[in-house]
């Protein structure tokens, strides 16, 4: 116990002895979740449109109106004729043209039915079809005003609720994936070079032939990072709840114990990484080049896991940051026990012992 | 221009004789190309829903086949009361209550009035208020079929507009052409940024840049010998990325130049290698770099408009992302590559990257010093 004991406080003077890694260690999962959990949102607005209104009449202008003071919409020129379309389009930043014919008043009066052409650049089909609708819906609410007098005589009024996130905030949704996703690669990053260091600098011989056996050696070389990256827990949460206005709804105290479960985890994986590559370089390559994008992706914030097809699906569940993002938004936003979540927790635990084991074993007590 | 030589040489040696490095460089971002923009598709479809029907009447039973049939939503499940149906919602196995409310049918047809109840799982904002805006428009249908179908009166004749909409560029609206050509850009720069951020602090923490620093190179050799061999290696990435698997396997045809498109590769690589160089001279040792190359990785990754739109983002919030290199050839990919933009289009931001090559490149010569 001594021993290890000793062992451990050599590791704690290693990380606090390198200031810079220290700051960056703190600094940057910090800056990240404010910088991210403010900026990021997938909702569409203030969109670039183009009008092109052959019809400059009663109608057209009161179509103009309510475009013009939705906050989905900028309407950012007028054009006088289509040709001027394709050229609107290349300069990049116009999502969206809307043609109104000659006559449309004319035309709506008489006939009782006119078409309008809504032309939409697709290369982001999201945005697209999202503005797409948008439009329809203001078209839709200008028939109905038109309609007046005569209205339908049967009405159903849907009530909507939105549970959980009544002003529909993009944080509620981000804040927890990128907290996945921060403690995740941070925890990787740091314990990834902690073992290849000592083979690349040379001092593991000295280590190797010290009676200390590989588990002590493992086990406390995680140790500072994991206390380490606790305060950076409760430092994110702190920033989370008071400056992004996360709900904390469930448990604090389940929310560290799932949380350290979570942190275990990853730090095994960085160990497993250290344990099998031979250079610092190539350890970092791994877990930066290899993890950042797919952990990014398959943790499930930015993109919907289920319209991801079956087998990328299937190779979500081995990402362990997917299930924590699970757990946070259960116990944060939904306020739920540990019950409901007892599935995703065990996974975790799971993976951290099998990270832990193989690592383990791939321990050499040689130098090659 | 002889020492620029021997220094190449040396490097390609180097990097070449890594073994550990080269699937790294090559191998990885083919096969991220490959699966990445399988994993980003933000089409909402399949709402899973769940049905509380107090009513059990014809009416009820039409709504909820229309809305089944809509292709928008799965019917998760029936519950017997929104409080089971809420036990669904919180085990993330629905994103959506429809509640029927007892004498649905009956209101309707004596009343002529009658509310329905909808709970949406709002955590992911964007995906609820879509959820409830495509329910909405169903029943809103649902109300002039029972108008034109269930009742006897004459359906009321409204004006309608119709909208005609056409989708140009992409007329399937197929999101891997949206991702494809961006995610190649974020492959080129993890390869650049990275290993030129790491290479010469790897001397630095080895001890041989004593050896460089003693010898009479010259700061800008030194430097350009660290910066040819990458860039000719993130033109190599860009160029399998963008033939084997943009091309070939997602079938991806660039409207615009190919040449325009290569230029602004070389240039943006130069801004690029300028930046890693330029965190290699700050950091001391490779954790350093790396951990200062992560942050600048996701800033840059996340704040480009490449996964979440630059509109949407708060004032601020696009400052940030106007002094983000990777923005800039994001857009110009999608640009070139999907509407065939051309040099009159991109110009301004042949002019930024042109800026940011000089500032980082001047910036990395000048704090890089041959004596400590």
């Amino acid at each position: 116990m001594k021993q290890f004991y000793s062992f451990v406080r050599k590791e704690f003077y290693h990380v606090f002895r390198d200031n810079k890694t220290l700051l960056m260690l703190f600094g940057l999962p910090i800056t990240q979740i404010v910088l991210f959990g403010f900026a990021l949102s997938n909702e569409i607005k203030n969109s670039n449109i183009v009008i092109c209104d052959y019809a400059n009449d009663q109608a057209s202008h009161e179509i103009i109106d309510r475009i013009a003071v939705s906050r989905n919409f900028d309407i950012k020129k007028m054009i006088l004729s289509e040709d001027e379309i394709e050229a609107t389009f290349k300069e990049g930043d116009v999502k969206l043209v809307l043609v109104f014919p000659n006559n449309l008043n004319q035309t709506l009066i008489h006939s009782k039915t006119a078409q309008i052409q809504i032309i939409a650049d697709a290369t982001d089909p999201n945005t697209a079809s999202t503005l797409t609708a948008y439009i329809q819906a203001i078209l839709n609410s200008y028939q109905a005003d038109m309609g007046g007098a005569n209205k339908p005589a049967v009405q159903i009024i849907p009530e909507i609720r939105m549970l959980y996130n009544p002003e529909l905030k993009g944080a509620t949704n981000f804040v927890p994936g990128v907290m996945a996703l921060v403690l995740f690669l941070i925890c990787v990053l740091m314990t990834s070079v902690s073992i290849v260091k000592e083979k690349e600098t040379g001092t593991m011989e000295i280590l190797l032939v010290s009676p200390m056996n590989p588990l002590t050696i493992i086990i406390a070389k995680a140790t500072p990072y994991f206390v380490l990256s606790l305060i950076n827990l409760t430092v994110i949460l702190l920033m989370s709840i008071f400056l992004l206005d996360m709900p904390l709804n469930g448990s604090l105290a389940l929310l560290y114990l799932v949380s350290s479960i979570f942190i275990l985890c990853a730090l095994a994986a960085g160990l497993l990484i250290s344990n099998s590559t031979d250079s610092q370089q190539a350890a970092m390559l791994i877990s930066l080049m290899g993890m950042l994008l797919p952990i990014m992706l398959f943790t499930g914030f930015l993109f919907p896991l289920e319209n991801m097809p079956m087998p990328l699906q299937i190779f979500a569940n081995i990402v362990p940051s997917k299930w924590y993002y699970i757990i946070v938004k259960s116990i944060m936003i939904k306020g739920l026990g540990i019950m409901p979540i007892l599935k995703e927790t065990l996974i975790l635990t799971g993976m951290t012992l099998f990270l832990l084991l193989v690592s383990l074993k791939k321990f050499k007590i040689r130098l090659a | 221009m002889r020492v620029l030589k021997y220094l190449l040489v040396k490097e390609f040696k180097q990097i070449f004789r890594n073994k550990a490095l080269l699937p790294v460089i090559f191998v990885m971002p083919v096969i991220q190309l490959l699966i990445m923009p399988l994993a980003a598709d933000y089409e909402i479809k399949n709402i899973n829903i769940s049905v509380v029907d107090h009513d059990r009447s014809p009416y009820s039973r039409a709504l909820i086949s229309k809305i089944t049939a809509s292709g928008y939503f799965k019917l998760a499940d029936y519950s017997n009361s929104f409080k089971e149906a809420f036990t669904q919602i919180e085990r993330d196995q629905s994103d959506l209550i429809l509640e029927i409310p007892r004498g649905f049918e009956s209101n309707l047809t004596r009343e002529g009035r009658q509310k329905l109840f909808i709970a949406v799982n709002a955590i992911n904002g964007t995906k609820a208020g879509l959820g409830g805006n495509y329910l909405s428009a169903i029943i809103a249908s649902f109300n002039k079929d029972i108008i034109t179908l269930y009742q006897t009166g004459k359906p009321i004749k409204q004006p309608s507009i119709q909208a005609t909409v056409i989708n140009w560029f992409n007329p399937y609206l197929n999101y891997q052409f949206f991702m494809v050509p961006a995610i190649l850009v974020i492959l080129v720069t993890m390869v650049g940024a990275y290993m030129c951020a790491l290479n010469i602090v790897k001397e630095k923490e080895v001890g041989t840049i004593e050896q460089i620093n003693v010898t009479p190179i010259k700061k800008h050799h030194y430097i350009l010998g660290k910066l040819i061999p990458f860039w000719i290696i993130g033109m190599v990435v860009f160029t399998i990325g963008f033939f084997g698997i943009s091309w070939l396997v997602y079938g991806i045809i660039p409207l615009g130049s190919l040449a325009l498109l290569y230029s602004y590769l070389a240039l943006y690589l130069v801004a690029l290698l300028g930046f890693g160089l330029l965190l290699s001279t700050y950091a001391e040792t490779q954790q350093q770099a790396m951990s200062l190359a992560f942050f600048f990785m996701l800033i840059f990754i996340l704040m480009s408009g490449l996964f979440t739109p630059i509109e949407s983002m708060p004032a601020w919030a696009k400052v940030i992302a106007a002094f983000n290199p990777v923005t800039y050839f994001v857009e110009v990919m999608r640009m070139v590559v999907l509407k065939g933009s051309g040099l009159v289009n991109i110009q301004y931001h042949f002019l930024v990257m042109g800026l940011f090559a000089i500032v980082f490149n001047t910036w990395a010569i000048l704090s890089y010093q041959k004596t400590s």
